[in-house]
């Protein structure tokens, strides 16, 4: 084993003499756990900005209704699959010259003849006036205080104002994806929990007991993973009753989502156990009179606790990519209900998407998404020992 | 007589190496097979032998860390290796182990305070200022400073980390402290140290000690009466000097001769005896005496037939006709 700090005192035993460590040193060798993660995780740049962006995107997630533009249900049909506006912060060619001030330009719509079918032009000549903390529809923040003020918006609340276009049925791109991401994330992140509750502590007993305990442990997990994951979700979304509310069907899919997930983590920690369970301050746990669970939960567990929430942000990924594609499928969650997998629903058709190719944005938000839970996880697990360099 | 603390008692261990398809063992290793002890309280036993030979394993079992497959582990009259888990959870405060390797016996997620403090904190005998302070008290006892208190392993040299085991062990106030080789992983110049340190604890706390080691020359200055084990068996069983003086096992024999000499005029006496490394096969043990394929002196028929039992301090039939080399120039 290999240290990379210096012993504190080189005189054996001796009482901390004249010798003072200095600052740099002091705080290494009193630097938690946590702390040294942190400082190797802040050397891996990509995963800092990946880390830096998931973080935006909670912020996104419990101020949803705040920051998306309209509310989930509005629906605009006079504007059905129009392009995204491009926001701009003055206008030169307006009735006055020269203007400051943040606006979109509005819609032209041109039918065609043949095909009847609308479509919508910007129109430079046509200004929208976009305002930030405008008021709009009324909502309750956190379900708790009722605001109608919404990060940027149209200043006249009538005005179109669609930053990344509409959908077929003319609701607001943004808006959808802003509660999509809500809804998405959060069956990833929610589902995980789930999924590492099960994991750990199966594996945990299965690692550290051994013997019979971890032979049944073991052959569950190699019967749930024998079974193809997607014909499963498919069979177990496809018994649930049609007429189930959203909230309910949301909670189903993603416990439907963990019990497949937890068998990977609880092989991780069962391996981790099996290896530690050998070491001496194990041993010396159990002669101090910890019990059982405390020797598991309380010595064991925290030397690893980080590569498990390196594991726990490498498999959100996989949770949210097999609710998309639940969803997407029509198995999973349905409208009402707004997630990833919902919205790609409309760009599936290629009629739509030659004329629509902005409904692919959800889709670009969920590889997004997904390789920044990869780079903090591949950040984490290299920091996560920080002893071994 | 004075009452033994400590009497272990026909004591055998094994291992299963395998199993039937009905999960019964068929082939098992023994580990410890027919130890006999007893330890007076405030003595020295030291424990010696190869790595191997079971020594560890006896160790475990005392402290009961490991299940004894037959025989009886004895503490203050009680017999141990019968009782429930839970009317033996008393027992574990009273004899503690000080482990071999200062670096896995410490939790690298712990700091000092969590580890020392760890036996207080688990069964809640000590909290807030009171657990505080036994902490601070044991690590001055030992020889680190209370500032320390709040550091990790990491930072600690294997001396020290020694220190904070043993601080581990005797903050519960244990009669008894089983000692797996505890210097065994240090560097020479801190070993003294460390034995100094157990010598004057032990002198503190009228501890009784059962000092593991492969090392003859660790235990000399340490020991009341050493006991030397070899193929989970009591080879020898003697009073320190007596025993470096005038060995009476062959295989103990062989051990001195491995302890270097440091005085130049002495050397090339004795010589070295280097032993073949035919070891039995631990589940499958040889009738008759362990040793003796590997001994110089031993007689085909009689070494290797019946079962030699522990007489006058040893287990060789050949006690009375072999006049064996002790330590030269051992102190008498």
């Amino acid at each position: 084993m290999s240290l990379k700090t210096v012993p504190l005192n080189d005189g054996e035993g001796l009482e901390p003499t004249g010798m003072t460590p200095s600052p740099s040193e002091l705080q290494r060798t009193r630097a938690s756990q946590r702390k040294l993660v942190w400082w190797a995780f802040k050397k891996h740049r990509l995963a800092l900005v990946s880390a830096w962006l998931l973080a935006a995107m909670l912020i996104v997630i419990a101020l949803c209704e705040f920051v998306a533009p309209f509310g989930d249900r509005h629906r605009d049909s006079e504007y059905t699959t129009a392009p995204p506006q491009v926001l701009k912060l003055w206008d030169t060619d307006g009735p006055d010259g020269f203007r400051f001030g943040l606006h979109v330009d509005g819609y032209t719509s041109t039918q065609d003849p043949r095909s009847l079918r609308i479509t919508y032009e910007p129109n430079p000549e046509d200004r929208v006036d976009v305002g930030l903390f405008v008021k709009g529809e009324e909502y309750e923040l956190f379900g708790l205080i009722p605001m109608d003020r919404h990060l940027i918006g149209p200043k006249d609340s009538g005005d179109p104002m669609y930053l990344f276009g509409t959908t077929t049925d003319g609701q607001d791109l943004l808006s959808q994806l802003v509660y999509a991401t809500r809804v998405s994330a959060s069956v990833g992140i929610i589902g995980v929990m789930l999924a590492f509750l099960l994991g750990i502590v199966l594996g945990a007993v299965s690692g550290y007991f051994g013997g019979w305990i971890d032979n049944v442990v073991q052959r569950i997990i190699e019967l749930i993973m024998a079974v193809p994951s997607i014909p499963l979700w498919l069979g177990l979304a496809a018994a649930l009753p049609a007429q189930m509310g959203p909230v309910a069907r949301y909670f189903i899919i993603t416990t439907i989502l963990a019990l497949v997930a937890w068998t990977g983590l609880a092989r991780e920690v069962r391996g981790r156990f099996l290896a530690l369970r050998s070491e001496e301050f194990v041993t010396s746990a159990r002669l101090d009179g910890s019990s059982h669970a405390r020797v598991m939960f309380r010595h064991m567990l925290p030397s690893f606790s980080s590569h498990i929430i390196a594991a726990l942000s490498l498999s959100i990924p996989g949770m949210i990519l097999a609710e998309t594609a639940l969803s997407w499928l029509g198995m999973g969650l349905r409208p009402p209900a707004v997630s990833w997998g919902v919205q790609l629903q409309d760009a599936s058709k290629w009629s739509v998407l030659s004329g629509a190719p902005w409904l692919l944005i959800p889709g670009a938000c969920v590889v997004l998404v997904v390789l920044a839970f990869n780079f903090v996880g591949d950040g984490l697990r290299d920091a996560a020992d920080p002893y071994k360099h | 007589m004075i009452e033994p603390i400590l009497e272990v008692r026909d004591l055998h261990v094994r291992f299963p190496v395998r199993r039937n398809l009905l999960g019964r063992t068929t082939v098992e290793n023994h580990a410890v097979s027919g130890v006999d002890l007893a330890l007076v309280p405030g003595e020295t036993l030291a424990l010696v032998g190869e790595s191997g030979c079971g020594k560890t394993t006896l160790g475990r079992t005392i402290v009961g860390a490991q299940k004894a497959t037959s025989g009886a582990v004895i503490f203050d009259g009680k017999v141990l290796t019968s009782m429930p888990e839970r009317e033996r959870a008393p027992y574990r405060r009273q004899i503690r182990m000080v482990f071999q390797d200062p670096f896995s016996s410490l939790n690298p997620r712990f700091t000092l305070r969590q580890i020392i403090g760890d036996p207080l904190v688990a069964t809640g005998e000590a909290r807030g200022s009171e657990l505080e302070d036994r902490i601070a008290e044991m690590m001055r006892r030992v020889g680190l400073s209370p500032d320390y208190m709040d550091r990790y392993p990491h930072a600690f040299s294997g001396g020290q980390r020694q220190r904070v085991n043993i601080a581990r062990a005797l903050i519960v106030n244990p009669r008894l402290v089983v000692a797996d080789e505890p210097v065994s992983a240090l560097d020479v110049s801190v070993r003294a140290q460390i034995l100094n340190l157990l010598r004057e604890l032990q002198a503190e706390f009228g501890l009784t000690y059962l000092f593991i080691s492969h090392d003859l020359s660790v235990v000399e200055n340490l020991a009341d009466r050493v006991a030397v084990m070899y193929f989970g068996r009591i080879v020898e069983l003697a009073d320190t000097a007596s025993l470096y003086d005038a060995p009476r096992h062959p295989y103990t024999e062989a051990l001195m001769s491995a302890v270097p000499i440091p005085d130049p005029a002495l050397k090339g006496r004795g010589g070295r005896i280097l032993l073949p490394d035919e070891l039995p096969d631990p589940s499958n043990p040889p009738p008759g005496c362990a040793f003796a394929r590997r001994c110089r002196y031993a007689e085909a028929g009689r070494c290797d037939t019946g079962e030699i039992p522990l007489e006058h301090g040893t287990r060789c039939v050949r006690r009375e006709e072999l006049d064996l080399q002790g330590i030269v120039g051992a102190p008498s």
